[in-house]
């Protein structure tokens, strides 16, 4: 059995405007210590499909589908059934540090009551092992600095007490929630470094989610591609970094900034991302897609294992091979 | 943060002294005098009243004469009440005013918070819009309106409580005052705690406190409540303020021996020495509130060190 198997997510939320779907038929399994990789523009849905598996959607917000960790559905589970997986089995670190940290606590206050309420351990006890957690995410002076206020840290400071809080019951998952969106190039080097050797010592199973295609190539197995609430091709990073089979994959790689090319310009996908509360009928990406058809205008392509390698899954009406020209023009931008 | 109060307290001075400069100058300025009264009084029993509390003296010296004494702790005499020094008049209005003020003021945070957060957890519920309406109404209604229909409804229609008076600290006589305040201060701290509150939940460090498993009583009591309650303490201090001032309405409907009542005899009666000894109480009062508010806040928010 998997660790984590996802089923036809959806996420609706009810808006002044109608119910929108910000996330459609979404599915996947993570295996114990694996890394998966969810990655998409803003808006695409990577974000909301993570809060709702850990019940923390907006007010508005409703989950379908189901999500089985160790085949209980977190999604139907009653708040104290939830509770007792979630920040001990299953925990989370968020996009921004500045502001994911209660202010007014302590960082000892907000990493014991985690251990206190999952571990029974007494706040002596539990203030050790945050200690020598943070010690393991490399806090210098971490004996002195945990009775600190969060304030007292650095943005790279504070996400790796995020990330040294989230780990405190030694999770069966982490949920990554672009960890690394709001710190400068340097310490995102030193956040992705610091996640892949805690991975190994701690053997934690990491759902990244970030629109960084580097963080993923740098980090993760397995790969989602999402656009427009639904997932577009998923694969080893290895066959959706070399082998691109979706336009939008295509596309998105095509788009990283690279060393080894001239010429100053940034490649990108033309057009807007969809407006979710108008979705168009066929296809998410069909407004944007430079192989659009009649078909992919008027009728959504199924997610299937694709015809020329079974173990890659792609939603696209077009065979690979009709997508090949494109990649070498990409290319030679 | 000792070396804070006491640079705030020594601040107060240059305060005070513009205060009773200011109101001593406007209260001169006024027509009329103490001793006018409708009966004729002789030239030299008005020269003798002038010469005893040194009216006949240019107004410099008076202000200066005024200060002294201050200095000494003693208000001075009262102009209108004979054999009654504004010390004295002052001390026995004084814990009325405290005992209904305070006490309402005591009141109104404890139910003013309970009623928020309830109304923030639930919102859009019956409670939520009980507490929404109750803070409306409070707002709405001025004290004179609220006071005589709890009069009305307690005191003539159930006549289970006494319509006004006092009776020396008699709990049935305080119920009715400190009832009214407490409802006008309830609407102002309920509405203040409840949208705080609701904004509160929303922030990033709840999702955070959510996403480690916490129960909501943990997350609303250790995560939520301090960051809430930042609002309320702001409220707070010109809230205490203008319930020592708003006394002025309160303890005319009720009939009580405040400092309200003085405040209104004084100023009408020309009782310089009288105003003056409140204006100079209200302010030290304002001061201390004040400074108790930004301690409040440093004791709140560990970002605030003075």
């Amino acid at each position: 059995m998997s660790l984590l198997q996802v089923n036809n997510l959806g996420v609706q939320f009810q808006t002044p405007d109608g119910l929108v779907s910000a996330v459609n038929g979404v599915s996947f399994d993570l295996q114990a210590g694996q890394t998966l990789g969810i990655v998409g523009e803003s808006g695409s849905g990577k974000s909301q499909s993570v809060l709702a598996m850990m019940g923390l959607l907006a007010k508005n917000g409703k989950a379908s589908g189901e999500a089985l960790y160790n085949g209980q559905n977190l999604l139907t589970m009653s708040p104290r059934q939830l509770n007792a997986i979630r920040g001990d089995r299953v925990s989370m670190i968020f996009q921004d540090p500045m502001t994911s940290l209660n202010p007014y606590l302590t960082v000892e206050r907000q990493m014991t009551e985690v251990l206190e309420l999952h571990k029974g351990m007494t706040r002596r006890e539990a203030k050790k092992r945050a200690i020598s957690l943070l010690e393991a995410v490399r806090i210098p002076e971490a004996a002195r600095r945990v009775d600190m206020y969060p304030h007292e840290f650095s943005g790279g400071m504070r996400q790796r007490v995020m990330i040294a809080m989230a780990l405190l019951c030694e999770p069966e998952i982490l949920i990554a929630d672009e960890p690394t969106t709001a710190l400068d190039v340097t310490v995102q080097a030193q956040i992705l470094s610091l996640l892949k050797d805690l991975q190994r010592d701690f053997g934690t199973a990491i759902v990244m989610i970030t629109h960084d295609l580097g963080v993923v190539a740098g980090l993760c197995e397995k790969v989602m591609v999402m656009y427009g609430g639904r997932v577009m091709e998923y694969g080893s990073a290895n066959d959706i970094f070399y082998q691109p089979s979706h336009p939008y994959t295509i596309g998105l790689l095509g788009a990283l900034p690279r060393l080894d090319h001239d010429g100053s310009e940034l490649v990108s996908i033309p057009g807007n991302p969809p407006n979710m509360a108008n979705m168009p009928k066929g296809c998410p990406f069909s407004e944007r897609c430079t192989h659009v058809s009649e078909l992919c205008i008027s009728t959504l392509p199924p997610l299937a294992a694709s015809a020329a390698n079974p173990a890659v899954l792609r939603a696209c009406h077009k065979a690979p091979q009709e997508l090949k020209p494109s990649v070498e023009v990409v290319a030679h931008v | 943060m000792w070396s804070y109060a006491l640079r705030r307290v020594l601040m107060t001075i240059p305060t005070l002294l513009l205060v009773i400069t200011v109101c001593y100058l406007m209260l001169h300025a006024t027509p009329g005098g103490p001793f006018d009264t409708e009966r004729k009084v002789s030239a030299a029993v008005m020269a003798n009243l002038q010469a005893k509390y040194h009216l006949d003296l240019p107004l410099w010296q008076q202000y200066l004469l005024y200060l002294k004494s201050l200095l000494q702790g003693d208000l001075g005499a009262s102009f209108r009440y004979a054999d009654w020094s504004v010390n004295e008049l002052v001390g026995n209005a004084l814990p009325v005013s405290l005992a209904i003020g305070g006490g309402a003021l005591l009141l109104s945070v404890v139910i003013g918070v309970a009623l928020g957060i309830i109304a923030a957890l639930r919102q859009n519920s019956l409670i939520d819009y009980f507490v929404m309406l109750v803070g409306n109404l409070g707002s709405a209604f001025p004290s004179f309106v609220i006071g005589p229909v709890l009069i009305l409804l307690f005191a003539i229609w159930l006549s289970v409580l006494p319509a006004g008076g006092w009776n020396d600290f008699d709990p049935r006589y305080m119920v009715l005052p400190i009832a009214l305040l407490t409802f006008i201060n309830v609407s102002t701290i309920g509405r203040v705690m409840r949208g705080s509150l609701i904004e509160v939940l929303n922030s990033n460090f709840i999702r955070t406190a959510r996403a480690k498993g916490l129960p909501l009583r943990t997350i609303v009591f250790r995560h939520a409540l301090k960051p809430a309650l930042m609002p309320v303490v702001s409220v707070l201090g010109p809230l205490a303020i203008s319930s020592i001032t708003s006394a002025v309405v309160t303890e005319s409907v009720f009939s009580l021996p405040g400092l309200g009542k003085l405040i209104i005899n004084g100023a009408s009666n020309r009782d310089y020495t009288l105003v003056l000894g409140l204006v100079v109480l209200v302010t030290v009062f304002a001061v201390i509130l004040n400074l108790l508010v930004d301690l409040a806040y440093a004791y709140l928010d560990p970002k605030i060190r003075y």
